[in-house]
């Protein structure tokens, strides 16, 4: 290592102010600051700091969605060659079906998004900052496995430019970069992000008979008399086992609620996410599930389903865990959590059930209260404004 | 009958290099300094020159606003050196301790303006603290409550107390109750068994920032808008005391030699003011590399060059770390080093328990960000206060949100753990610095 510092030292003065390559100062920055953790040493305060820093932080998310997403991509290939009628389920070519189906949607996420954060880094003279590492992987996760990647690019652009960097970077953002992404996806192009085709991907062979590439949600979604079988692509009936493992279409990272459970122990152990958010988001999704549930209708399909059903179902678990804990757009204060997480979790159902426009209401959920998120805070900071000032009035009367 | 406080959140960070119990004497150092850095609030003004032959107690220094507060000699000796710094600020003033050791006499007090002329005039008025602000208290305010803190859960602090001083501390605590109106809290360490007939005990339990003044003054009558309170350590409690009883000013203190390289940590008894090249003379073990003196602790102290730097206020520790700049982490956000400490679990090191002794260097380890993490500081701060919107408010420079959510009840010094463990590297406590600095500016 001592090599490869040695050289890249060597290089580093013609990126600095006056050099040659001064124009990628950031770039090789951020490159830099990627291979060595930088030693620079305290120059005001404490003299000692805890050793995490925004870069672990970053990649212990990324850790935690691994079990997601590498369960995704065997899931992509599970789901394909159920529904070209092949029987083989090696690991390893289901797997790297879905691993080279997904791909190029990742890279392009990557790229796209990192080029846009190089760029405007090197304009403002700023570090590179790491928060698209997550968002950039997150991403394609949300989407349905056929997302055409010029459509990707277009959406992440627009997300990165619009919900991030016009308000200062990583940090500064009120709305969740990866879900800006998936709701301009959806509403810009909703013909390629929702229905029964594009959660599975057939790829240019020919589906079996009993084919129907609908979701769980999508199924219930259309019914007409509520009383719904959920089945999986080939037609037969989906057990709750199958449901929370994720043995289903749907957005590919997000199926499996096994993996999204040892994601939140990752996040939670590692103290990177908050359990205040996922515990009432959860409470609040399955109160609002039980009610859907108890005055259930045939004009509310969806109200049909099982009260567990419906955590485990669709992009609940996923939004609860990885999108409404993301610490910038979320509330801060202990009390706002509660309230935010709670919210989130009863809209999310409230829409999915209530609105039968929307087949998933996890998205625009989280969306809407990271809209209301600074209003909480502000509520619960008065609260603590106005104890201050009574304390003062209490002692001057 | 006392008072016990619990106080839950907090940390006490595992740093190595404890100190000793025992106690050497240090009696090879001749050079001792006063920096007026240390005591903000006032401009300090040289009330001595170079060569003057001055005696222990006589002022060094007097206060622009009021030249009755003065900073003074910890010695007898020659004036060695006014050395001044940008815009002929005074940096320090040395003194080189010769001849015999005679003191300023400062006469009987007979009553208590008398008693606040000579606290004024012996330098020990100084070694006060006032919140809000948190500096040399005003003269001629009459604090709401005087807070004594008896003990400090610093890492690898020691104890402010020993046996020896508690007649002069219960003298001192019995002299501050006649400056106030309101009360004088001392409070000690749960299980301490401290009392006091002077002033009313509170026990405290708890990890770190449990000794700090502010956590203190909050649990117990948090200050208010338009309040002033005094803060001092129950050292400076009991010098007043003893100087007070009996004339003499005790300048002499008992320092911890602490951190990892020191070679044998231990305590040494000296003065106020010690030059640190002789106090550390032998102590440092240079085998790791460079070296960070620290006088203080690491989470509130000040760096010093030790071949020239001073004991500095409170004049109670010094901590020896390594830099740590010539060090290389290769992907140190990939580390799996079972040596790298982090409250949040997110390296392997939890898994061996993350109350042993830690290694710890000065490098920031990570990039300066935005605040991204929320409720981190909250974890630390156990105060009644939203610290991330308070440093929010200072940063914008907002004084009325200030005021609203509690500027006036705290100090740096409780930013210091938040500033440790925050994963964006803010320099939290020089905003907060900033921030007391820019109200006292505008408000005043």
């Amino acid at each position: 290592m001592k090599g490869l510092k040695r050289n890249i030292d060597k290089i580093k003065p013609h990126f600095e102010k006056g050099g040659k390559l001064s124009k990628f100062h950031s770039v090789f920055d951020g490159f830099y600051t990627f291979l060595f953790t930088p030693n620079e040493t305290s120059r005001s305060g404490v003299h000692i700091h805890d050793g995490n820093d925004s870069k672990r932080t970053m990649i212990m998310v990324v850790l935690a969605l691994l079990p997601c997403c590498l369960f995704g991509m065997w899931n992509i290939g599970l789901q394909h060659f159920m529904a070209i009628g092949d029987p083989g389920r090696e690991f390893f070519k289901l797997f790297f079906y879905g691993f080279f189906a997904v791909l190029p949607q990742i890279l392009t996420a990557y790229i796209v998004g990192l080029g846009i954060e190089f760029i405007v880094a090197q304009i403002r003279g700023h570090e590179i900052q790491e928060g698209f590492l997550v968002s950039g992987i997150l991403i394609p996760m949300i989407c349905p496995v056929d997302t055409p990647c010029w459509m990707l690019a277009i959406a992440v652009a627009f997300a990165v430019i619009f919900a991030k960097e016009v308000f200062g970077g990583t940090g500064y953002n009120f709305l969740n970069v990866a879900l800006v992404t998936r709701a301009f996806l959806f509403f810009s192009y909703p013909s390629k992000m929702s229905g029964d085709n594009v959660f599975v991907q057939l790829g240019s062979q020919t589906a079996v008979d009993s084919y129907s590439g609908a979701t769980p949600l999508g199924q219930l979604a259309s019914s007409t008399d509520g009383a719904v079988q959920l089945t999986n692509v080939l037609g037969d009936p989906l057990s709750m086992t199958d449901i929370f493992f994720g043995f289903y279409p749907g957005s590919w990272g997000e199926t499996s609620t096994f993996c999204i459970l040892i994601g939140a122990a990752i996040l939670l152990i590692s103290g990177m996410a908050n359990w205040r958010i996922m515990l009432s988001g959860l409470l609040g999704g399955f109160f609002m599930a039980v009610v859907a549930h108890n005055w259930m209708s045939p004009l509310y399909p969806v109200s049909y389903l099982q009260p567990l059903e419906q955590l485990c179902l669709g992009g609940f678990m996923f939004a609860i865990v990885f999108m409404a804990t993301d610490p910038v757009t979320a509330c801060r204060t202990n009390t706002g959590k509660y309230i935010y997480g709670a919210l989130i979790g009863i809209i999310a159902i409230l829409i999915r059930v209530y609105n039968t426009g929307y087949p998933e209401g996890a998205m625009l959920s989280v969306l809407l209260m990271n809209c209301f998120a600074p209003l909480i805070d502000y509520c619960v900071v008065n609260s603590n404004i106005r104890r201050r000032m009574r304390r003062v009035t209490v002692k001057n009367s | 009958m006392s008072n016990i406080i619990k106080i839950k959140k907090g940390l006490d960070i595992p740093l190595a290099g404890a100190a000793s119990e025992s106690v050497t004497t240090d009696s090879s150092t001749v050079l001792f300094g006063i920096v007026p850095d240390d005591f903000p609030g006032y401009t300090w003004k040289a009330a001595v020159k170079a060569g003057d032959i001055v005696k222990a107690g006589d002022a060094l220094l007097y206060a622009k606003e009021d030249d009755r507060l003065c900073l003074t000699s910890p010695v007898a000796g020659t004036v060695a050196e006014i050395n001044r710094g940008e815009r002929r600020k005074i940096e320090f003033v040395s003194v080189r301790k010769e001849g015999e050791q005679t003191q300023k006499e400062f006469g009987k007090p007979t009553d208590k303006a008398s008693r606040m002329e000579m606290l004024l005039r012996s330098g020990l008025f100084a070694m006060m603290r006032q919140r809000p602000f948190d500096i040399v208290p005003f003269i001629g305010t009459a604090p709401r409550d005087i807070f004594v803190t008896a003990f400090d859960t610093a890492p690898l602090a020691p104890e402010i107390l020993n046996a020896d001083m508690m007649a002069d501390l219960e003298a001192g605590l019995k002299t501050l109750s006649e400056f106030t109106a309101g009360k004088v809290y001392l409070s000690v360490r749960a299980g301490s068994g401290i009392t006091s007939n002077a002033a009313e005990v509170y026990e405290f339990q708890g990890p770190h920032p449990a000794g700090n003044t502010g956590t203190q003054i909050a649990a117990i009558a948090p200050v208010n808008k338009g309040e002033t309170v005094w803060t001092l350590d129950a050292a400076t409690a009991a010098r007043i005391g003893r100087f007070l009883s009996t004339g003499k000013l005790d300048y002499s203190t008992t320092v911890a030699l602490t951190g990892e390289d020191m070679k044998n940590p231990h305590m040494v008894r000296t003065m106020v003011g010690a030059s640190l090249g002789t106090l550390l003379d032998g102590e440092l073990d240079h085998t790791g590399g460079k070296i960070r003196v620290i006088s203080g602790n690491v989470l509130t102290g000040v760096r010093v060059d030790w071949k020239q730097g001073f004991l500095r206020y409170p004049y109670r520790q010094v901590t020896a770390i390594d830099e740590g700049d010539q060090t290389d982490e290769f992907m140190g956000w990939a580390s799996v080093d079972p040596g790298k400490y982090s409250v949040k679990r997110s390296f392997p090191a939890f898994l061996r328990g993350l109350s042993k002794p830690f290694h710890f260097d000065a490098r920031i380890k990570g990039g300066h960000r935005a605040m991204i993490m929320s409720g981190e500081y909250d974890k630390v701060f156990p105060m009644d206060i939203y610290p991330e919107y308070l440093i929010k408010a200072i940063m914008a420079k907002d004084i009325e949100r200030m005021e609203q959510l509690g500027i006036y009840e705290v100090a740096p010094e409780d930013f210091a753990l938040p500033e440790f463990v925050d994963t964006s590297k803010i320099e939290l406590q020089k905003i907060v610095r900033d921030g007391l600095d820019y109200l006292r500016k505008e408000t005043l």
